[in-house]
């Protein structure tokens, strides 16, 4: 691929201007870094951050019966969206309950509905949400003419009011997982870091000066970079590593988006209740020096397992990872990861690394 | 990007100084430091072992991957540097000032490149 058939987003110019170092991230033109990615991932622990997240494809739903479809769609149960503005997060399953993707659903009162899917997965996404929504009668529009930016840490929110005052009203008492809308600004407080904050999502033509503003109120430039040790720390999937569609949500710590209590036919579950989960899915804190990655052997007294992401973590200072190990490994257990050909000790723990800047291991 | 001229460079991204005594003081050049990225890790260098041009010497990690470091010529490995323990961002801050490790060579630093020649490797990507 020649960077020309790479896409971009409409605040590309914005990110050449500041410097980034540019990356091919799933056929996008990404900002990997500004310069430091540990000074980025720093910025979001401790003060305010922003990332430009516009890649990601918001897909409106409307129609006569959209809940319906969506009842049908992804794992999670949209009845649990009680509250317009309400947010929820859920695998997209095939039909031998791997997943396709995982998104997030908000509810925008009525019959109207808006899913956020990943950049590198939205074509496909696409067509498998289409094929399904001909039985319902949902519509379904992908807004490419919007940008989303994200904006967290702890400083986040009030910086966002610093420069539009005039969100405060609405975003002020926004619960976590909940979004406002005000005109034509989708304000959320969602994100992928583990910190608070919001995540943006506005006409594309706007999104040049919103992003100049809060930099100019001291927001630091993040990239890709600092938004995967953050995730990670934070103990969020990222989809490709954590799951994909030969991976059941059950095995990827995502038993909690699974909706088993009712009986809803959404489709992959009677896959996933044939096999039930067969691996557990932990974190690993490194307990020597080196560096765990994606597709290292976990070598553990019950056998093999797989690390599915790892890293340096900016905030503790060692190594972490996700890995599926087998199921009798408990959260405390000493094992050891292949890097490289040598063997490391590590500690066993739950899958959750940093919280609102805090420590959890 | 900074390519001191009294260096010389190997193909693979080492910076090497021959020193007053004829020993070679090893680094990793401002190009392999930009390329990487902040660096986390520096260590598992072969200290007392003796190596061939090209063997890997020891390994750089940065926040996003791994990197071997090779030996630029036939030789021992001497010592590492001990402030790359605590600090291996000094290699991105001071890659020039901040040498990892050094080598008594039995090759020749002959077959290095000058800093023009290597300026032309990182330009060609």
């Amino acid at each position: 691929m020649t960077p020309t058939d790479l896409q971009r987003t409409p605040l590309f110019d914005t990110h050449a201007a500041s410097g980034a170092k540019l990356v091919d991230f799933g056929g996008w033109e990404m900002p990997l870094h500004y310069g430091s990615q540990l000074n980025e991932h720093h910025a979001v622990r401790k003060d305010a951050g922003m990332f430009d997240v516009s890649h990601m494809c918001a897909v409106d739903i409307s129609g006569s019966v959209p809940k319906s479809y969506l009842r049908r769609l992804i794992a999670n149960n949209v009845e649990k969206l009680n509250v317009p503005g309400k947010a929820l997060y859920s695998g997209m399953l095939n039909s031998a309950g791997g997943v396709i993707d995982d998104l997030i659903v908000y509810w925008r009162g009525g019959d109207n509905y808006r899913v956020v899917v990943n950049a590198s997965t939205s074509v496909k996404d696409l067509a498998h949400m289409n094929r399904i929504a001909e039985t319902y009668e949902a519509d379904l529009s992908p807004r490419r003419d919007l940008a989303m930016i994200a904006v967290q840490g702890p400083n986040a929110r009030e910086k966002v009011f610093a420069v539009r005052p005039e969100w405060r009203a609405a975003g002020e008492p926004l619960g976590v997982f909940f979004a406002a809308e005000i005109g034509d600004v989708f304000l959320a407080r969602t994100g992928y870091t583990g910190e608070d904050g919001f995540e943006i999502t506005l006409p594309s033509v706007d999104s040049a000066k919103l992003w100049a503003d809060l930099k100019a109120a001291g927001v630091a430039e993040c990239g890709l970079g600092a938004r995967d040790t953050l995730r990670l720390e934070a103990g969020m999937n990222l989809y490709g590593n954590e799951m994909d569609e030969t991976v059941s949500p059950l095995d990827a710590g995502m038993g909690w988006t699974v909706d088993l209590k009712t009986d809803r036919e959404f489709i992959g579950r009677p896959s996933l209740e044939a096999k039930g989960q067969s691996v557990a899915f932990v974190g690993l804190k490194l307990l020597d020096r080196g560096v765990m990655r994606s597709h290292m052997k976990v070598v553990t007294a019950q056998g093999d397992g797989e690390t599915t992401s790892g890293t340096f973590s900016p905030t503790l200072g060692f190594s972490i990872a996700l890995a599926r190990v087998p199921m009798a490994v408990a959260i405390g257990d000493k094992v050891q990861v292949d890097i490289r050909g040598k063997l490391v000790d590590a500690l066993v723990t739950k899958p959750s690394f940093v919280r609102n800047g805090k420590a959890l291991v | 990007m900074n390519f001191p001229a009294e260096l010389k460079y190997a193909p693979s991204h080492e910076w090497v100084r021959t020193e007053a005594d004829g020993t070679l003081t090893v680094g990793i050049s401002d190009a392999a430091q930009d390329m990487l990225g902040d660096l986390v890790f520096c260590g598992d260098f072969k200290v007392g072992e003796s190596l061939s041009k090209g063997d890997t010497a020891g390994v750089v990690e940065s926040v996003k991957a791994a990197s071997d470091v090779y030996m630029p010529v036939d030789g021992e490995i001497t010592s590492f540097n001990p402030d790359l323990d605590v600090a291996p961002e000094k290699i991105n801050s001071d890659p020039y000032g901040a040498w990892i490790f050094k080598v008594k060579p039995t090759g020749s630093v002959d077959g290095l490149m000058n800093a023009a020649a290597y300026e032309e490797v990182v330009n060609a990507g």
